[in-house]
């Protein structure tokens, strides 16, 4: 199946301040996307282009192959959509919001709309405003999922509810995929469910891609290594091959993405040894370079 | 299937399950003939996206040690798997290093080790002497 979403080179400033600033994005049927960046990165004005509730100021964006604000029915009819902050309409009961959200979605699939209902125990005759957080999401997420949508985009689903109703919103996201190789976008501040969800990772930092590829491509470019220094460092060594550096005294530990050789020589240079070494994990990854480089990097 | 996945510890997720598969296979709690997960539930039961369980199931069936059937699941293979002799020793040698390591760090020589380790299969296994296992080819 073929590409989805293609974001090229977009840019997007509010008030004079960059909010996008040439983000390319590209996402293919069947695969799960994870977007992470620091609050404020950009990752919702980016998905707030995809559905068309903003308008590129440089750049293209194209959904299905159509521009989602040139033609808003052609594009949402086939998303799903969850926002952070879980816009539901306050008044409706929860059976009236399905029955709402339904009347937009002629691939609305009651079955799969009623066991949801069912397997989160959520009483369709209470009220939007009398849901709790947890129950609010879990309603949001049956109106964006039950039209099995070819496209589901998550804004920060897991903002703030507790465990069970986190693995409710994994769950969506695996059935969407296994079930029919659709595909998700989700963005996430939980770097250890990126690393568990998602297929490939896309990096924002101050509105630019800062790292983008699949993701065990991109952890196999990343390693972790000890380092035993013959001096007694109060601050990090000056080390360019680090892309952080974590410890004290002799001992310090550096993320980097030099081959390990490579690494190794920077160290020695410096009285160092290297230790043992092993791939970074996600979150080591981001730390690092959300703490430094502002230079795009793909992964191969 | 009893799989535990950490994402702290920097292993690649695929390739702990490979690797746990691996072990349950090779310790019998998985026996040749018997199924593995469907894709979809094993997804569901460890919360990672499927293609991920497909990558590791795919590098099973590369190594032999599972095997697909037309339509219908995903099986452990009969044989014993037929790793590349380099993939082999190369997993071996890392087991041996930490040990080697640990066993430095408390006062252990090489000696104490290798009776140790003659002394634990024994235990482990009280059919077989200290003989190395057989091999198979």
């Amino acid at each position: 199946m073929g590409q989805i979403v293609d974001v090229n080179d977009l840019s997007r400033s509010f008030g004079g301040k960059r909010a996008l600033d040439g983000v390319s994005f590209r996402a293919t049927a069947g695969q799960v996307y994870g977007l992470v960046g620091a609050n404020g990165a950009g990752k919702t004005t980016l998905l707030k282009h995809l559905l068309g509730l903003l308008r590129a100021t440089t750049g293209s964006v194209r959904v299905f192959g159509l521009d989602p604000v040139r033609d808003p029915v052609g594009v949402l009819s086939r998303i799903g959509y969850l926002s952070e902050e879980r816009e539901l309409p306050e008044w409706m009961r929860v059976d009236e919001l399905m029955d709402f959200t339904r009347a937009f979605h002629p691939t609305w699939d009651a079955s799969y709309a009623r066991e949801l209902l069912e397997s989160f125990a959520l009483d369709p005759s209470k009220k939007v405003k009398e849901l709790s957080k947890g129950m609010r999401a879990q309603a949001g997420l049956i109106a964006a999922v039950a039209h099995r949508p070819a496209l589901l985009i998550l804004d920060e689903p897991s903002s703030g509810l507790d465990a069970m109703v986190r693995r409710d919103i994994l769950d969506a996201i695996v059935r969407t995929v296994a079930d029919d190789g659709r595909m998700v976008i989700f963005s996430s501040h939980l770097l250890d469910e990126v690393e568990r969800m998602s297929d490939h990772v896309t990096m924002l930092h101050a509105g630019r891609v800062t790292l983008s590829g699949a993701l065990d491509e991109v952890r196999e470019g990343y390693q972790r290594t000890r380092v035993r220094f013959a001096d007694h460092f109060d601050q990090p060594p000056v080390l360019d091959a680090a892309l952080a550096l974590e410890g004290g005294g002799r001992l310090w530990s550096a993320v980097h993405n030099e081959p390990l050789d490579r690494f190794q020589h920077a160290v020695s240079a410096l009285g160092g040894e290297v230790f043992e070494s092993r791939h970074a994990t996600l979150e080591e990854i981001f730390l690092a370079r959300a703490g430094r480089s502002r230079q795009p990097v793909e992964a191969a | 299937m009893d799989i535990s996945i950490n994402v702290t510890d920097g292993v690649p997720i695929y390739r702990q399950i490979v690797n746990q598969v691996k072990y349950l296979v090779a310790s019998g709690l998985l026996r040749p003939g018997e199924e593995l997960p469907p894709i979809r539930t094993l997804a569901l039961q460890l919360k990672v996206t499927p293609n991920t369980i497909v990558k590791a199931y795919g590098e099973l069936e590369t190594a032999g040690v599972v095997h697909k059937r037309q339509g219908s699941g995903t099986y452990v293979s009969e044989e014993r798997p037929r790793l590349a002799n380099r993939e082999r020793q190369r997993i071996i040698e890392q087991r041996i290093d930490a040990l080697l390591a640990e066993a430095h760090q408390l006062n252990f020589t090489a000696d104490d080790i290798f009776r140790m380790v003659r002394e634990r299969k024994a235990a482990l296994d009280p059919r077989t002497t200290a003989e190395p296992a057989d091999v198979e080819k």
